[in-house]
């Protein structure tokens, strides 16, 4: 049998899934093993237990000086930045967007403009940013804006335009005009793609937030690694990095579970 | 008497002329079939009849209006594909079809109730009740066609052009559909231009049938001439024009 055509049986596949996380997961250990056997005093890979209790510790343990649990006061600042920005970029990314996709006029004033502007390194601006808007947490929200919305328009656009002729002309003989095709038959159809697209990007969105809170910040998940590398507290870097691939993952899964549930059509049509 | 009248319509896209010479009347509740080769231009000249693009020279006249620069309500139209919006339900899809010209688009309160109602009576008549609240997607191609016609029928258009509405269709569908449009047709009493294909399905369906082809050709520029109906049929009668002559005029009859 060709290997393109032999397929895991379900244990198999659920074994397969499994194995990389087990690999790296182990090769870690080992590696920890080694350095912790040659000096205890080793901080560059700290055991797992020390991972778990240090965890355990910042998930639960308030700060000595305020009392505040550090972790979630993190968390919250952190993706409080992370969804105005990435809301005010699909807000704007979609007007802009559409209008790109439906008016010639438009299009012909913006589209290269936006494409130009989609090759500017959104980290080169971020001192332009600061100084600017200050080193608060607009700078930061604007980061996060100016790195993903000029990708997000470029795909919705395009979008628009791949909606079929056909339908947009069917629209107009229904009497619609250009503001009710907008409402009616662009958005319904623009929106899954949207959600899409702010899935792809959020990957982007956290590294600019992680990035904008490493220069300049009093909390958040980036600030606080940035500040504990100082002291090499791998611990609580190791366990920061999980927390946010677990938020980062968790996140995306909410939105592609709400992207089905709320257009049943787009399903059937697959 | 003449209800749609093209008058010496040309179109063409730089260099390329697509179709020329161009001149039709056609009466008030007349089915008109269009066929010719591929290329021939018999689906640019539905697209100007539907004033989705403006001919290069000439006009089209609907009763004697205005010409059209852009589709409107006037212009009813199916297409062989993505006639209906698959982000809507079926019923929404016929509500559609009253709704899109007011100011949002939408129906609210005692005026949607209406107006589902309305759309409901419609899918009746088209035999689609039974999947009203389905998306179109889980619909068959004949249903989906069906419904395209019945959407954009709701709209009450002047004229209604069919852009090869069967030609994804199997033979059986296809034959169904026939029937369906032939008794839409004499109950709306809708003018109706249809290109297709298959000739076969032209002469049953059409009063006319039109026939689009080159009559000038330049082999050193192929692209130089147009095409334009170098044939009228009277496809009445299963096409044979004449065997009922002397009902009408019977001073006709040898004595």
């Amino acid at each position: 049998m060709r290997l393109i055509n032999r397929r895991p049986a379900r244990p198999m596949a659920v074994f397969l899934a499994a194995l990389p996380f087990v690999a790296v997961g182990v090769a870690y250990w080992i590696g920890s093993e080694i350095r912790l056997s040659a000096n205890p005093a080793d901080k560059l890979l700290p055991a797992p237990e020390t991972i778990v209790a240090t965890a355990k510790q910042l998930f639960t343990e308030g700060d000595r000086r305020s009392g505040q649990i550090l972790l979630w006061a993190d968390t919250l600042a952190s993706l409080r930045r992370l969804f105005l920005g990435v809301g005010l970029a699909a807000a704007l990314a979609t007007t802009i967007g559409v209008l790109i996709g439906m008016l010639p006029y438009v299009r012909r004033t913006l589209s290269d403009f936006v494409a130009v502007l989609s090759m500017v390194p959104p980290l080169a601006l971020l001192p332009i940013l600061f100084i600017v808007f200050g080193l608060g947490e607009t700078s930061k929200v604007v980061l996060i804006v100016v790195g993903i919305t000029p990708f997000i328009i470029r795909d919705l656009s395009q979008r628009v335009l791949d909606i079929p002729h056909e339908e947009i002309v069917k629209a107009q003989t229904l009497g619609a005009s250009t503001g009710v095709i907008a409402l009616r038959v662009v958005l319904p159809k623009i929106i899954p793609r949207l959600i899409q697209s702010v899935r792809l990007s959020l990957g982007a969105a956290w590294l600019f937030l992680i990035a904008a809170e490493a220069v300049a910040a009093e909390s958040g998940l980036g600030y606080r690694i940035f500040l504990v590398r100082r002291y090499l507290a791998m611990d609580i870097i190791l366990t920061y990095v999980i927390w946010i691939t677990l938020l980062a993952f968790l996140i995306d899964w909410a939105l592609k579970a709400a992207s089905r549930a709320a257009f049943p059509w787009l399903e059937e049509s697959l | 008497m003449s209800f749609v009248s093209v008058t010496d319509v040309w179109q063409r896209y730089g260099a390329r002329s697509i179709i020329e010479r161009v001149n039709l009347e056609v009466a008030e509740g007349e089915f008109v079939s269009i066929v010719g080769a591929s290329g021939c231009g018999k689906s640019t000249f539905l697209r100007l009849l539907l004033a989705d693009e403006t001919p290069s020279r000439g006009e089209i006249r609907i009763d004697g209006g205005a010409p059209a620069r852009e589709p409107g309500r006037e212009r009813g139209v199916v297409f062989q594909k993505y006639s209906v919006f698959p982000h809507m339900t079926v019923r929404d899809n016929i509500v559609a079809a009253e709704s899109f010209s007011r100011g949002l688009g939408r129906f609210f309160g005692a005026k949607l109730r209406a107006a589902r109602a309305r759309a409901d009576e419609t899918l009746e008549r088209i035999g689609l009740a039974h999947v009203a609240g389905n998306y179109p997607a889980t619909l068959s191609g004949g249903m989906q066609q069906r419904l395209a016609i019945g959407q954009a029928l709701t709209a009450r258009p002047r004229i209604l052009l069919l852009d090869e509405p069967f030609g994804a269709l199997d033979p059986g569908t296809r034959i169904a559909m026939h029937d369906f449009l032939t008794e839409l047709q004499a109950d709306t009493q809708m003018t109706v231009f249809m290109v297709t294909h298959d000739l076969s399905e032209g002469f049953k369906l059409g009063d006319r049938v039109l026939v689009f082809d080159k009559p000038r050709w330049d082999p050193h520029a192929p692209e130089a001439f147009g095409a334009t109906i170098t044939y009228d049929f009277d496809a009445r009668d299963e096409g044979v024009p004449f065997q009922h002559i002397l009902d009408e005029y019977p001073r006709l009859a040898a004595h």
